[in-house]
């Protein structure tokens, strides 16, 4: 008996208990639309955090001054005045692991432009910074050196200041006073939206760092150029840890530090943090799946069931499809075709709620989701292991039965 | 007298019941000609049931020997037997035992599914036999549609359609009235009559006068072998009972 019979009977079998092969197939159903929609949730988390990684900018340390102690209290990171800009293009220099160095100085002010009025953070920056932080300008130019070394009053607005100052209009052009002091908006930046921490990374200004120094927060030209971090991007394919240290070597140097002596300074790697709660939602991702799996477990375990009842109300049939000439492996391919077919049916059901469970999540929930082939794939060959694995036991009953005490059951 | 299509040898069956060894048949020596109507008698628990289950390779003997067309048929193993009961015999039983919801040319083509023959050939062979036991516009009606005679002609058309050497009938009688079994038994005798072997068992001796030789078992061994020599002609009761009841044929 070939495998095309063995299927019309078994839908003719699955189509005469109709409600009671829904009811089976439901188990598969929800277990695989479960599997589907929980690897799409899960990996889509993870595309997220992914993308804000590369959005930060990967390979990314950030340097910052050490903590000073006053009066035995320490007063956190960045308290002390100890980095200097020459410490930034040192390490862009020196360091050949490192793709861009950006000293940055840090400042927030009211902004006027426009028909807004808008209070604000602003970054003076060096052109390596946009490269270190994966800055792109979306309209206008961004910053050249010479507009460093002439401490031009030019700044590049993000997204959310260029709203609320200009509305829709083209801020490109345009003069803004940002702490009183005129500006010419030179271009505006590419959106990237919330950080991970849920801040708007788009509400700010850049300007040249000396613009930044001279002109707004009005620092004296004599002293020492501080500044209040450095973005340092290292070079793909370079081992952080190595980079890391080498700036670490460079800045004591620099700073002329003893053996023994505390560092001045820290070093943060971004990426670290960010893997680690990558890996958490992978982990999170996972779990998901593996309980998901539990519920096509108990589905495959209901096919089981359902098979066993059908086994036994059907053994009048087995004896007489014995009787007129079924070998033993005739009944038990009937049989385990029967348990296949519910589960893939149940299947292909539980793919199509599955993908729309999923899509109504993304859509409704507002969740970020990744439907991908492979967890469709998995979800289909696992229903059909599930259909053989728990198909076999019954099947290999009915196959054993002797046609004689089959023919007389009642 | 034909050649012999069935002999048995000293042909013996024992059952274990409950720790108790009951024996069923003891010791049954038979030889069936080729082209011969038998009707197997006796009482209940006179054995006649086992040995028609050990004559259609239902179950298998304790001991002793049976062949089939000369083939020695005891000790083959299930899937041999199954071979065996697909290709040479044909059962006819009490209870029709035809699929549910399923149509009669689908439950006549049911040996062909287990031989390999293909899908249309399955069709033109049921169709061919389901026109022989005078059905042919029934093809695509469920058991359930049919009347207890009607169901039991599908029943023997699915014995007939792989061309079988021996038809055994289990009762085939038993559940029908009066006239439809005349009409049951008088297709068996017409069979018999084109050349086919007819095995039937039944503890209704009117039933068994149909057959043209009478076997009575009782506790197990065979008590009596008569021959009839003119057997009833069912056609021709079944003809005058549709007379008698004012039923057109």
């Amino acid at each position: 008996m070939n495998l095309l019979a063995s299927m019309r009977i078994a839908l003719r079998a699955l189509r005469i208990n109709k409600l009671r092969s829904a009811l089976t197939m439901l188990g598969i159903i929800i277990g695989v639309a479960a599997v589907i929609t929980m690897i799409a949730v899960g990996s889509g988390a993870q595309e997220r955090i992914e993308s804000q990684i590369k959005g930060l900018g990967t390979n990314l340390i950030i340097l910052m001054p050490g903590s000073t102690t006053s009066g035995g209290v320490r007063m956190g990171a960045g308290s002390r005045n100890t980095l200097t800009e020459e410490d930034g293009y040192a390490i862009q220099r020196d360091i050949a692991a490192v793709q861009a160095s950006a000293p940055t100085l840090r400042g927030t002010g009211q902004v006027v432009g426009g028909s807004g009025n808008w209070s604000t953070a602003f970054q003076g920056v060096t052109p390596e910074y946009f490269e270190a932080r994966n800055w792109v300008v979306a309209q206008g130019r961004g910053l050249e050196p010479q507009d460093i070394a002439s401490s031009a009053k030019v700044a590049l607005l993000g997204d959310t200041v260029a709203r609320n100052l200009f509305g829709d209009a083209d801020p490109v052009g345009q003069s803004i006073r940002i702490r009183k002091v005129p500006f010419i908006v030179i271009g505006t930046l590419e959106r990237k939206g919330q950080s991970l921490m849920g801040q708007d990374q788009d509400d700010v200004i850049l300007m040249p760092i000396s613009t930044a120094r001279n002109r707004v927060l009005g620092q004296a030209s004599g002293r020492l150029r501080t500044v209040g971090s450095v973005s340092i991007k290292v070079r793909d394919g370079e081992d952080m840890k190595a980079a890391e240290e080498q700036i670490r070597e460079l800045l004591r140097q620099r700073h002329r530090l003893q053996p023994g002596q505390e560092d001045d300074f820290s070093l943060r790697n971004l990426s670290e943090v960010l893997a680690a709660r990558e890996e958490s939602s992978r982990i999170m991702g996972l779990l998901l799946a593996a309980v998901a799996s539990v519920s096509l477990l108990v589905g495959g375990i209901g096919i089981m069931n359902i098979m066993l009842v059908s086994v036994t109300e059907r053994t009048r049939e087995i004896g007489l499809r014995m009787a007129v000439g079924a070998r033993g492996r005739d009944i038990l391919t009937q049989f385990l075709v029967e348990a296949t077919t519910l589960a893939i049916i149940g299947g292909l059901l539980g793919i199509a709620l599955g993908i729309g469970g999923t899509v109504a999540i993304g859509q409704f929930a507002g969740w970020p989701i990744q439907l991908s082939i492979e967890p469709v794939l998995l979800a289909v060959g696992f229903a059909a292991a599930i259909g053989i694995f728990f198909g076999f036991y019954p099947a290999r009953k009915a196959s054993r039965l002797l046609p004689i005490e089959a023919l007389r059951y009642e | 007298m034909s050649s012999p299509l069935i002999i048995t040898r000293e042909l013996a069956k024992s059952y274990e019941l409950g720790g108790l060894s009951v024996q069923a048949l003891r010791g049954v020596s038979l030889a069936i000609g080729s082209g011969e109507f038998v009707a197997v008698m006796g009482p209940s628990g006179s054995g006649k049931s086992t040995f028609m289950n050990l004559l259609g390779c239902l179950d298998t003997p304790s001991s002793g020997e049976y062949l089939l067309a000369g083939e020695r048929v005891s000790g083959l193993d299930g899937d041999a037997l199954a071979a065996i009961r697909n290709r040479r015999i044909g059962f006819v039983f009490q209870s029709f035992n035809l699929l549910a919801r399923t149509s009669a040319l689908e439950n006549i083509a049911l040996p062909l599914l287990y031989c390999g023959v293909p899908a249309a050939e399955r069709e033109r062979r049921a169709a061919a036999r389901l026109a022989e036991v005078g059905l042919a516009e029934r093809g695509h009606h469920h058991p359930a549609q049919l009347s207890g005679g009607q169901q039991q002609r599908v029943a023997i058309a699915r014995a007939l359609v792989n061309d079988p050497v021996l038809i055994l009938a289990d009762e085939p009688t038993g559940a029908l009235d009066t006239l439809t079994s005349c009409e049951v038994m008088a297709l068996l005798q017409q069979l018999n009559r084109g050349g086919m072997t007819v095995v039937l068992v039944t503890h209704e001796r009117d039933i068994a006068e149909f057959a043209q030789r009478v076997v009575t078992f009782r506790d197990g061994r065979v008590v009596e072998d008569q021959r009839i020599a003119e057997p009833k002609d069912a056609a021709a009761m079944a003809a005058q009972l549709r007379a008698g009841a004012g039923v057109n044929p």
